[in-house]
């Protein structure tokens, strides 16, 4: 029982975040109709932001790629740590897919045994995915009604929508080393290349810090 | 094809590989600790840029203005405990009211 509970606790306070997504999307001129396929078809947050926030800082679309992608890789790693015990082949390995996200991996690894851990995925999977794109939407929608972002306040919700994604990643010593040098070294490139390089130079820190111990 | 759909459609294509690989390729290939550690850092690096950016960049030009005043309030709200929701809705009043009365 406390699986599903455990989902739908999940899936709709993080899918009303969506609305914050269709909402900052719409604000940075992506129209409703963009701002909902990102959340279908791209469905993992911090990139969908990404996108969005360099687009929104000027960037190229090449760079709004490479940045979702980056930030998208830990999705990769999450399908290799539950393919042993999804076990999965044809079209349910490719939904299984679609649904890999910090939260249906977040669930399914707090479970005891494999069938709750194949529960906890699916539900919160499916579940997140519903209240997202519902949310993403109205967002949107909502968005599209009240004009002028900034007078919203709407331009500062994608820097805090990030922030909040950043928060619980900044478990370590290293972690913080490395958001002061990221923020330094993003703010520092600014004026000199364009738009959205700063953002991806940032993967060079991480790798860097993260090489040794 | 304007920028808006080449980057909603390829960064879409993009993540859908990612996550399908992850999910097919055997584990023992990139499991490596080295690896790992990287991609925990990499999500902290780009985020961090990203509020940077998105709170005192306009285009090439370093700024400070009512954004900064946003994510003072999302910073203080997190260190408060505040849930999601409420700490982005907190940003965009604070900042919402200091573009209309700074």
């Amino acid at each position: 029982m406390s699986v599903k509970r455990d989902s739908f606790s999940v899936s709709i306070t993080v899918g009303a975040y969506g609305g914050a997504f269709g909402a900052a999307a719409v604000a940075a001129d992506f129209s409703v109709l963009q701002a909902c396929l990102l959340s279908l078809l791209l469905f993992s947050g911090a990139s969908q932001f990404a996108v969005v926030g360099v687009i929104a800082a000027g960037g190229t679309a090449i760079n709004a790629i490479a940045t979702s992608t980056l930030l998208g890789t830990r999705n990769g790693l999450y399908g290799l740590r539950l393919a042993p015990i999804l076990k999965l082949r044809g079209w349910r390995r490719v939904v299984a897919a679609q649904i890999t996200i910090d939260e249906s991996i977040g669930v399914a690894l707090a479970q005891k045994d494999e069938a709750e851990m194949r529960r906890g995925f699916w539900y919160t999977g499916f579940g997140v995915f519903i209240f997202w794109n519902l949310f993403t939407l109205a967002g949107a929608l909502g968005a599209q009604a009240i004009g002028d972002p900034s007078a919203w306040g709407l331009d500062a919700a994608v820097p805090a929508a990030f922030l909040g994604l950043l928060w619980p990643r900044l478990s370590d010593r290293k972690s913080w080393v490395l958001a002061g040098f990221a923020i330094l070294l993003a703010l520092s490139l600014t004026p000199f290349v364009p738009a959205g390089i700063p953002i991806i130079t940032c993967t060079l820190l991480a790798i860097i810090i993260g090489w040794r111990k | 094809m304007s920028t808006f759909w080449i980057a909603v459609i390829g960064s879409s294509a993009l993540a859908f590989a990612v996550k399908f690989i992850g999910a097919s390729v055997p584990e023992t290939f990139l499991s490596n600790p080295r690896i790992l550690r990287i991609n925990t850092l990499i999500p902290v690096a780009l985020l961090t840029a990203l509020i940077a950016i998105n709170t005192f960049a306009d285009k090439t030009q370093l700024v400070l203005d009512h954004r900064a005043l946003g994510i003072a309030a999302a910073v203080t709200l997190l260190i408060a405990k505040a849930p999601f929701p409420v700490v982005v809705v907190g940003a965009a009043i604070t900042s919402a009211l200091a573009y209309r009365y700074i």
